[in-house]
């Protein structure tokens, strides 16, 4: 199986200072790639870069095609959804609505609708809280709906911006279980980024370790979470 | 008790209209966060493309829809070319660019069409439906017109996905781009659309009040009390807002302060709104958790 995504030499910049300096990275066709370091070691702007969201430079490919100089709307339209730092929630929505923007970038209305039925299936608070104004959702709820908005758009590879921030334990729980599910029953790849390396660990087969914007090692999660030393030094347990 | 009635009669009437100036603006406010100064402006340039439709010959109907299609691209256009490259200006900045915009567009109708005022035909008889001057279809043509204006966007925003993404677009810029929606050919959209909607009001203005550069600026300033009395983000409060702003204007004018203070009464109840109610009366106060 080959890389359904791959980064070479992306950096990215706000304003004038340079978050990200030459980050390669791969993520296999149906697998999940976790994107772990400090705060600060840009994390999240490597995700934003891959979709085109700061001023980056480098070479993006998805699925074999060039996408380093399409626009987000494009490359989220090309099949990737990306789960925004702070939930992305439409506020002033309901959960219904906050679904069914989808429907406005889909031809296929008919799976459109069975792809919200699925949905409900992996979150049935949601269903629920459907009428609700989205902003009047719990943070875990809020986090809920922003996986589903992003498997509403029928993705191939979703990107996922610390999922865990902020959440109860068992919330989070609940959450990477239905991570791994869709990644599992959906066969949609992942990159996440988190701060919770433990989880991510568990949820990932290929490991990025960033620290001050760059790539520090790289490898299957097995070699990662059995190297003490290396555990110590960047995830601080 | 017959001038009651017929102030009130007057008062909706005169409302339909500021609620079509009051739908334009919040329009532009649901689509793009911004109070268009220039709103009236554009709404009697447009007017006046359709004053020199009808005095080149065609037919009333043709010129009404053609002007809303013409001031529809109009908007469009002056969103991509002038307000696009101000996206990321302070909001001082554009507030500029909209009473730039007004003063253009006043200038440019003067320039081109003077400032002698004209006749503008109504396409609804003076006709008389009672028998004694109490409603004539005129006045119900007007109001006719600004329900069925609201309906469309109604239903325009509530159950198609394009008004579902043009909320979310007003909403949340960025999170809207993630779900793969156009932004910034929503926000154009809401131009065009405000642009049309004000050339509507325009056109219903201009046989009451006889045609020039100048008809729409008290017009604006009713306009604007009619979207804040009825919640800035709300259609349906803003054109129940218009009704009750023409209402109470024309009851506090007739029994009151007199003519001459009407618009002193407008400007009163901006300052009322904002200060006791600032969400307006039919608005809904967004709830966040934080």
């Amino acid at each position: 199986m080959g890389a359904i995504l791959e980064a070479k030499g992306v950096s990215a910049w706000y304003g004038m200072i340079q978050a990200v300096t030459e980050v390669d990275l791969q993520v296999e066709q149906g697998g999940v790639t976790a994107l772990l370091g400090a705060n600060g070691a840009g994390k999240t702007t490597t995700l934003r870069a891959l979709c085109n969201m700061v001023r980056r430079s480098g070479t993006t490919t998805f699925d074999g095609v060039d996408i380093s100089r399409r626009s987000t709307e494009d490359i989220v339209r090309m099949g990737v959804a990306h789960v925004p730092e702070g939930r992305g929630t439409f506020v002033a929505l309901t959960v219904e609505e906050n679904l069914k923007l989808a429907f406005h970038t889909r031809r296929d209305r008919a799976a459109a609708m069975r792809d919200m039925d699925l949905v409900f299936d992996y979150f049935p608070r949601l269903k629920e809280r459907i009428r609700q104004q989205a902003g009047t959702l719990s943070g875990g709820e809020q986090q809920m709906l922003a996986i589903a908005r992003a498997l509403m758009l029928a993705p191939r590879l979703m990107l996922l911006d610390e999922p865990s921030f902020g959440l109860a334990p068992l919330i989070v729980q609940e959450i990477f279980r239905i991570l791994r599910q869709i990644n599992r029953d959906a066969k949609v790849s992942m990159l996440i980024v988190e701060q919770n390396a433990a989880l991510a660990l568990e949820l990932a087969d290929q490991v990025y370790l960033l620290e001050t914007g760059s790539v520090v090692t790289s490898g299957p999660s097995d070699m990662v979470r059995n190297d003490e030393a290396l555990r110590k030094a960047y995830l601080g347990y | 008790m017959e001038f009651f009635i017929q102030q009130v009669v007057a008062g909706l009437t005169s409302g339909a209209i500021y609620a079509c100036v009051a739908l334009g603006l919040v329009m532009i406010f649901v689509s793009t966060d911004h109070i268009n100064f220039a709103q009236g402006e554009m709404a009697m340039f447009a007017t006046y493309i359709a004053w020199a439709l009808i005095d080149a010959g065609v037919p009333y109907w043709i010129a009404f829809g053609s002007t809303i299609l013409i001031a529809f691209v109009g908007g469009l256009l002056i969103q991509r070319f002038i307000l696009k490259p101000l996206e990321n200006a302070p909001v001082l900045a554009l507030v500029v660019c909209f009473i730039a915009l007004l003063s253009i567009f006043n200038a440019m109708a003067g320039m081109i069409w003077s400032y002698t005022i004209k006749p503008f035909p109504s396409p609804f008889p003076a006709l008389d439906l009672t028998g004694h001057g109490l409603v004539n279809v005129r006045q119900l043509g007007v109001v006719g017109v600004t329900l069925i204006m609201l309906g469309i966007l109604t239903v325009f925003f509530r159950y198609t996905t394009l008004g579902l993404a043009m909320r979310a677009a007003a909403q949340n810029a960025s999170s809207a781009r993630l779900m793969g929606v156009r932004v910034s050919w929503m926000l154009a959209l809401g131009w065009g659309l405000a642009a049309a909607i004000g050339a509507t009001a325009g056109m219903l203005v201009a046989p009451l009040v006889f045609l020039d550069p100048n008809m729409m600026t008290g017009i604006l300033v009713y306009g604007f009390a009619a979207a804040l009395v009825g919640g800035i983000a709300n259609p349906a409060g803003a054109v129940l807002g218009g009704f009750i702003v023409g209402v109470l204007e024309n009851l506090v004018g007739s029994y009151v302060i007199g003519n001459e203070l009407k618009l002193t009464f407008a400007l009163a109840m901006v300052v009322g709104v904002l200060l006791f109610k600032p969400a307006g009366l039919f608005g809904r106060v967004i709830v966040k958790r934080v």
